[in-house]
């Protein structure tokens, strides 16, 4: 198995998540991350889908997402043209001790502390897959109390908008 | 987008106040559908208001919703217009699920109009609330919830585009009661724009080139023609191709009828139950020539060793067919009217160049194939009917004009093989789904599509049962369709398989409806309680009397109860899961190729 990054520019209209989250499942195809959010037109949505498949299985993911009324385009961004990142919160135990030890290792990551509390520090991470991974094996020790993570966005590199051409009502 | 239609130009200044259900009305109107099959209920109530008093629109009140969804798919299949079904909120609606995945399967153009909750009461669990749309999603081409009357005519002016153009497929419109009820003005033709919907129609140039050189190419070609051949309408010009190529050809289930079955060079039906001659013919083949199938597993058997020496060309209007279950070698995404057209000009381009494909040789082993394992069925010593016969007799004395239209089970999969079709849409049948109670419905809606012709529901006696309350339908509005059940007093098809894998032990198949005469229901009795005219024949000597019998009644639906003897099964036989290799002509008989090849 093979993770591709997809962007899908869609309508912005009640359901078209649910069409396409139900699309995946009943054609049995795998999301590893899901991220949906407006974009630069008010009348579309952008979604950011990374999915484990084959190459094969891939072209179906893509035609069969075509085939939705509602999708306007989908784009396969290549991990090295692309730029990726997903978003991090995690709560670590820390007291007078280890609170120095995490803001540096933090700080190594260019993550953010957020909130600071007696027994705990919250940190703010940005970045692809791997570097917040790492950053979890490193903090992994003091404690993690509470972690959430946002699905990734992606966007192409280059002065070229995926958005530009095909979208002749936007 | 101009959605056609008679309506008188209307705009906004002058357009007249109504209400969302009249403007509903008015649009079905200005669309040009002529016939609705529906059942009302509290939250499409305000929808039969105006639509009593439509001059225009018949709506036929049917007995049940699946009914309703049915009669439109057989209403599409014979015109090939849109049909309608209406219905209302919650099991009215869910009612229509059945039909609406068979349409999906069968790419049947249909649109399905039906109530909902007052939208302040959608999520409340509200009496007859039902989240249709979400029910819908997966079996639909597109759907609505419409809860602002302005927009009820857009929504059904792109309902009735998406589910005619392209790959056509069903589309659900679910409009809340309030905004049926709500005023609004009607403006025709309404301003509408499908940015993520461009179905595309052109065929690829090159590919077409691309085509047509293998095609010069190839020793031992082969049409694979589907659905979608009858779908776009291109039987003519497919004849024409196949004049110009001497291509021998096979058409599917759903294309049944898209090559006349008296051509020379038509080898009958793939898959499963197919012809030993056109399942070899794919197995042999060296290129498959593609034309709006699917490589669906009822015909390929086991996909891996199925056509292993083929390369494939694969022609289809929906890009996601392409590749699907088999590479294609070279794709063709259009519309097989286009496809086709292109095909012949490319073809003939090389023909008058000196390339002219060599299939002689070819030709003349597929024939021998088709002459040495004819279809056929062996007659019972004991006098009692074959079902095999009394479908031969059927497509004979009913002739090429009729439509026939079949359920699902032993009686459809004769009905494919003993009826001998000539010309497009006078076969229909629920293939993708294989939906049982298919048939007497659509009948009705193929009737009411093409009240000149002959319509005959074949049924079986397991799927007549699941339907057979529209035949009052039939017979109040005046739709005398003909139904011959093939009464093997069992659920056939399954009993076929617990014959033949179940040591024949036959759990819950036995529907007790004619062996040792024990009749429930008496279908004749049953057809007369409708006030049908029922017929009943047991004896191969009465057959073609009784047909001719029920060919002569034509202001009354006819029921024949052919009491047919139940141990007769489907041949020629692909066992599920294996190489088609290994047909079947009769229990555990397999050709044997090795004199040939």
């Amino acid at each position: 198995m093979s993770k591709h990054t997809l962007s899908v520019l869609v309508e912005n209209k009640p359901g078209v998540l649910t069409r396409i989250a139900g699309l995946f499942s009943r054609r049995g195809f795998n999301i590893d991350s899901l991220a949906v959010g407006p974009t630069e037109h008010p009348d579309v949505s952008r979604m950011t889908v990374v999915v484990d498949v084959e190459e094969l299985p891939l072209e179906q993911v893509t035609k069969q997402l075509n085939k939705l009324v509602e999708v306007l385009k989908v784009v396969e961004l290549a991990g090295t043209a692309s730029v990726q990142r997903e978003i991090l919160l995690v709560k670590v135990s820390a007291d007078l001790q280890t609170r120095s030890h995490i803001i540096e290792t933090a700080h190594l990551f260019r993550a953010k502390i957020v909130d600071v509390a007696a027994e705990a520090v919250t940190i703010e991470a940005t970045g692809n897959s791997d570097k917040l991974e790492a950053l979890l094996r490193i903090l992994e020790p003091f404690g993690i109390k509470e972690l959430v993570q946002s699905g990734m966005v992606a966007i192409g590199r280059g002065a070229r908008s995926i958005t530009d051409r095909s979208l002749r009502s936007a | 987008m101009d959605v056609g239609g008679p309506a008188a130009q209307m705009n906004g200044a002058s357009a007249p106040k109504v209400t969302g259900a009249q403007s509903l009305v008015m649009a079905l109107e200005a669309i040009g559908v002529d016939t609705v099959f529906g059942i009302p209920g509290g939250a499409i109530l305000p929808a039969y208001d105006p639509l009593m008093d439509s001059t225009k629109v018949r709506h036929i009140l049917v007995r049940h919703e699946q009914g309703a969804g049915h009669a439109a798919e057989g209403y599409a299949s014979a015109s090939g217009r849109v049909g309608v079904c209406m219905a209302t909120s919650g099991p009215g609606a869910t009612n229509l699920v059945t039909p609406i995945a068979d349409a999906y399967m069968d790419s049947v153009p249909i649109v399905a109009i039906t109530g909902q909750v007052p939208s302040r009461s959608i999520g409340t669990d509200a009496f007859q609330e039902a989240d249709i749309r979400g029910i819908t999603m997966p079996i639909t081409k597109h759907n609505y919830l419409i809860t602002d009357a302005g927009a009820i005519p857009r929504a059904i002016a792109e309902a009735f585009h998406i589910a005619s153009t392209g790959r056509p497929g069903p589309v659900l419109v679910d409009i809340s009661k309030d905004a049926l009820t709500a005023e609004t003005t009607f403006v025709w033709p309404p301003k509408f724009d499908l940015p993520g919907y461009r179905p595309v129609a052109r065929p690829h140039g090159k590919q077409i080139r691309e085509a047509a050189r293998l095609i010069r190419g190839a020793h031992r070609p082969v049409l694979y023609v589907g659905g979608g051949v009858i779908r776009s309408g291109a039987s003519d010009v497919l004849r024409e191709f196949l004049e110009l190529t001497q291509i021998p050809v096979v058409t599917t289930l759903m294309a049944r009828g898209a090559v006349q079955d008296s051509h020379p060079l038509n080898l009958g039906m793939p898959g499963m139950h197919g012809t030993v001659a056109a399942v070899t013919a794919l197995q042999k083949s060296d290129l498959l020539i593609t034309l709006g199938a699917r490589f669906d597993d009822r015909v390929t058997g086991q996909l891996s060793t199925f056509a292993p020496d083929a390369k494939v060309i694969h022609a289809d209007i929906d890009p996601a067919e392409i590749s699907k279950n088999r590479v294609a070698d070279v794709p063709i995404v259009g519309d097989c009217k286009d496809v086709i057209t292109d095909l012949i000009t490319a073809v003939r381009g090389e023909q008058e160049a000196g390339h002219r494909g060599d299939y002689e040789q070819w030709r003349a082993q597929v024939a021998q194939w088709k002459a040495t394992f004819p279809l056929g069925y062996s007659a019972q010593d004991d006098e009692s009917l074959s079902p095999q016969y009394v479908i031969e007799r059927l497509g004979a004395i009913s002739g090429p004009e009729s439509v026939f239209v079949a359920g699902v089970g032993q009686h459809q999969m004769w009905a494919a093989q003993f009826v001998q079709y000539e010309r497009p849409n006078s076969w229909i049948t629920s293939g993708g789904l294989g939906t049982m109670g298919f048939s007497v419905p659509a009948a009705m809606g193929a009737k009411v599509a093409q009240p000149e012709r002959t319509v005959w529901s074949i049924d079986g006696d397991g799927c007549f049962q699941m339907t057979n309350q529209e035949l009052a339908t039939c017979v109040i509005n005046k739709i005398p369709i003909k139904v011959a059940i093939i009464n093997n007093s069992s659920l056939g098809m399954v009993r076929q398989w617990q014959t033949l894998f179940y040591n024949e032990r036959y759990s819950n198949t036995d529907l007790h409806t004619s062996h040792e005469q024990v009749r429930v229901p008496d279908f004749v009795k049953l057809a007369e309680a409708y006030g049908c005219v029922g017929l009943r024949c047991e004896s191969p000597a009465d057959v073609d009397t009784t047909i001719k019998a029920a060919m002569e009644i034509n202001d009354l639906p006819v029921v024949v109860d052919f009491v047919v003897h139940r141990d007769a099964m489907v041949w020629p036989m692909v066992p599920s899961g294996v190489s088609n290799d290994l047909i079947q002509t009769a229990r555990g008989m397999t050709p044997a190729w090795d004199r040939e090849d």
